[in-house]
């Protein structure tokens, strides 16, 4: 074991891959020398040149497209897309080609394609370098979304995407970058897509997260159980597309209470979606609210450090929405 | 910027009979175009969508490249392209029908969304220019094999450039530009071939762009750029094998531009009455692409009139055939529509 930053194990994940495999390359803006803006790329240039770590035109639709055109014909691009702010002008190529280009051909051509982007707010990005787009894409039949919280899982997802013949959107929460630590195998490991993850066992009630979220939702859990006895699961989603129902519905049916916590703006979030599959499925073992906690429905996370600490969803708000949701 | 002129005529080398399989490949996509219309005044396909008009400077890109090969990326008006790339009158059918066995795409795309793996024609979608980055992403793929030795320069049995096709009204899209560029920064194998027929459904082309020519715009991108009678079999040609030639070579992309046009309603909803006239439209039929191109072969001696009747007629026969066959062939189950949504292998 090492202990990691979740973007050292990032960055482990992609040198692997690109020494694994020789069809595996990099690109987008800034990956080359600069090692991205966030360094998730950085020494791979050195390692591996520029034929295989490629600083893309500024320009994000293309770098998907050029993505798309390269997996089907059999190469396996890891794209970049600087900010996930950023991503839609590739919105079109991501949604209306990757995602539908098996399904249209019948099964006969797939995009094996990651699209990493670094998500979410808290540090001081304002409306544009804050954004949580999962939503947009968890919607779309054909894609993959994978959003980790741990260093371990990061590394042994982000292999596994490399590896999956299919488009997978792979979100990065950037607040966690350096700020989430954890141990992570030394050897060879994937972590499949799809499975959910119990960060915390309890049968109080469930918290559902995911990213920054779930790493913050466990540090609740862990404050509600020491000071005031309440046991709170954890169910770290990982996979938010395809979803892993089963784990969903299995917490829920042991607790009966469900929190869903996410930083995205509250209305058509993808906590929506967890909250809509428990009452469809486990109405009978409702025994509270279903209840979200999210950020506020304003059109982006506000620069002044006082509104954006007011928009963003933090372990104290998750501790007290928890006491609530166990006190009803 | 090239002007015919200046192209070396690798027409004059085609052999008399490649220039008949030609001439063939435009009748069948004639007739089979023409049936197809037939077919959906009858009520019996819902939409089509036409290569009238085109064919000369599609059947001219099949031929310029390594057919079957190279990787193309085509547009719905490409049917003649696609056909001389071997895809079969059949197969078109099977989609126009939206049947389970069409090979484009088991009936879930709407019909010209021409598809093959074993020909190397790629799926695309039906919104215009998504397909000009996936053709510059195949031509990248293809330059990272060559530079790491994962394909040997001349080996012909793999693909060593990607061609795709656009309309000129689609060349306004962002798409089209960033494609360009990537085409230009990397030099890569690539070639778009615009078919520039004046008109976007009702638009024409001066509401595009204030350029006279769509491959004007080459220098922008730092690409080759070159301008050629589209109805013209031989022009189309050597522009475009000359197009080949600097792919192979290493030379980089082109913007290559085909005047032409399309004498026929954009597609089977459109009524082209309410924006040209009746004469712009009779002035360009007596262009025609096949009479053309039927009138040269006979006037250097290759053919004579009962042989392009005899062509025709074989056209005719095949297309009725493809036809019968396609009407027997069965409808996809309804739940067919729940399959291959998540590729389960990876296939290399
Ligand atoms: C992105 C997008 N916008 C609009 C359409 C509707 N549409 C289909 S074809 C067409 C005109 C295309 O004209 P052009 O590119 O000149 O090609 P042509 O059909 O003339 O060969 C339009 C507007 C579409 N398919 N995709
Ligand atoms: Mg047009």
């Amino acid at each position: 074991m090492t202990e990691m930053t979740l973007i050292q194990a990032i960055t482990a994940a992609m040198d692997e891959e690109l020494a694994r495999d020789e069809r595996v390359f990099i690109t987008g803006e800034d990956v080359g020398v600069r090692g991205g803006v966030f360094r998730a790329t950085m020494g791979l240039i050195e390692k591996y040149g520029p034929q295989r770590v490629v600083d893309s035109p500024l320009a994000e639709l293309s770098i998907v497209g050029i993505g798309i055109g390269a997996a089907v014909v059999g190469l396996r691009p890891i794209c970049e897309i600087q900010f996930a702010d950023y991503i839609f002008p590739a919105f079109n190529q991501i949604v209306g080609e990757a995602a539908r280009f098996y399904y249209r051909s019948n099964g006969v051509w797939h995009v094996p394609l990651v699209i990493r982007a670094p998500y979410g707010g808290g540090v001081g990005g304002g409306l544009y370098h804050s954004q949580s787009v999962e939503a947009f894409f968890a919607h779309v039949p054909g894609l993959k979304v994978v959003i980790p919280s741990t260093p371990h899982d990061a590394k042994g997802l982000l292999k596994a995407a490399v590896r999956d013949p299919n488009p997978v959107l792979f979100f990065e929460a950037k607040k966690g970058y350096r700020s989430i630590r954890g141990d992570v195998p030394d050897g060879e490991y994937l972590v499949p897509i799809g499975p959910a993850r119990i960060a915390r066992e309890g049968d109080d009630l469930t918290v559902y997260a995911y990213g920054m979220m779930a790493h913050y939702a466990t540090i609740a859990a862990d404050m509600v159980r020491e000071q005031d006895g309440i046991h709170a699961e954890v169910v770290d989603l990982r996979t938010l597309l395809p979803l892993d129902r089963e784990t969903v519905l299995a917490s829920y049916r042991k607790t009966g209470k469900a929190l869903i916590v996410y930083e995205d703006n509250l209305t058509g979030g993808f906590g929506a979606e967890i909250a809509a599959l428990l009452a469809e499925h486990a109405f009978e073992h409702m025994d509270g609210p279903i209840r979200r906690l999210a950020g506020p429905d304003v059109p982006g996370v506000p620069f002044a450090h006082s509104m954006q600490e007011f928009f963003m969803p933090n372990p104290e708000k998750i501790a007290h929405a928890i006491r609530d949701l166990a006190a009803y | 910027m090239t002007t015919a002129a200046e192209t070396r005529s690798y027409a004059a080398q085609l052999t008399r009979d490649t220039l008949i399989e030609m001439y063939r490949f435009m009748v069948v996509s004639r007739r089979l175009d023409e049936r197809a219309w037939a077919l959906h005044r009858q009520g019996k396909i819902a939409f089509h969508i036409s290569a009238i008009g085109h064919e000369a400077c599609q059947v001219a890109a099949a031929y310029a490249i390594n057919r079957g090969v190279d990787y193309v990326f085509p547009y719905y008006r490409d049917l003649t392209l696609a056909l001389a790339l071997g895809s079969a009158p059949q197969d078109f059918l099977l989609g126009a029908f939206g049947k389970a066995t069409d090979p484009y795409s088991g009936g879930r795309q709407m019909p010209s969304h021409f598809s093959s793996r074993a020909l190397n024609i790629v799926s695309g979608s039906s919104s215009v220019a998504t397909q000009i980055p996936h053709a510059a992403g195949a031509a990248f793929a293809i330059k990272y094999r060559l530079q790491r030795g994962l394909q040997a320069p001349d080996d012909a049995t793999q693909p060593r450039l990607a061609l795709t096709c656009i309309g000129e009204g689609s060349t306004s899209q962002g798409e089209w530009y960033e494609a360009m560029n990537w085409a230009g920064v990397h030099r890569l194998p690539f070639i778009c071939l615009v078919q520039n027929n004046y008109y976007a459904i009702s638009v024409p082309y001066d509401q595009q762009s204030a350029l006279p020519n769509v491959a004007d715009r080459a220098p922008a991108f730092g690409v080759h750029g070159v301008v050629f009678d589209g109805n013209d079999v031989l022009a189309s040609y050597d522009a475009l094998r000359a197009a080949v030639e600097r792919a192979y070579r290493g030379e980089g992309a082109t913007l290559a531009e085909a005047k032409t046009y399309r004498p026929v309603p954009h597609s089977s909803d459109d009524d082209d009455r309410s924006y040209r006239t009746r004469e712009e439209v009779e002035e360009w039929k007596r262009k025609d692409p096949i009479l053309r191109f039927g009138s040269t072969l006979m006037e250097r001696g290759l053919l004579r009139q009962d042989d392009l009747n005899a062509i025709d007629a074989q056209a005719r026969a095949e297309v009725d055939a493809a036809l019968r066959d396609t009407l027997a062939a069965p409808d996809p189950a309804p739940e067919d529509a729940l399959g291959a949504v998540y590729a389960t292998e990876d296939t290399p």
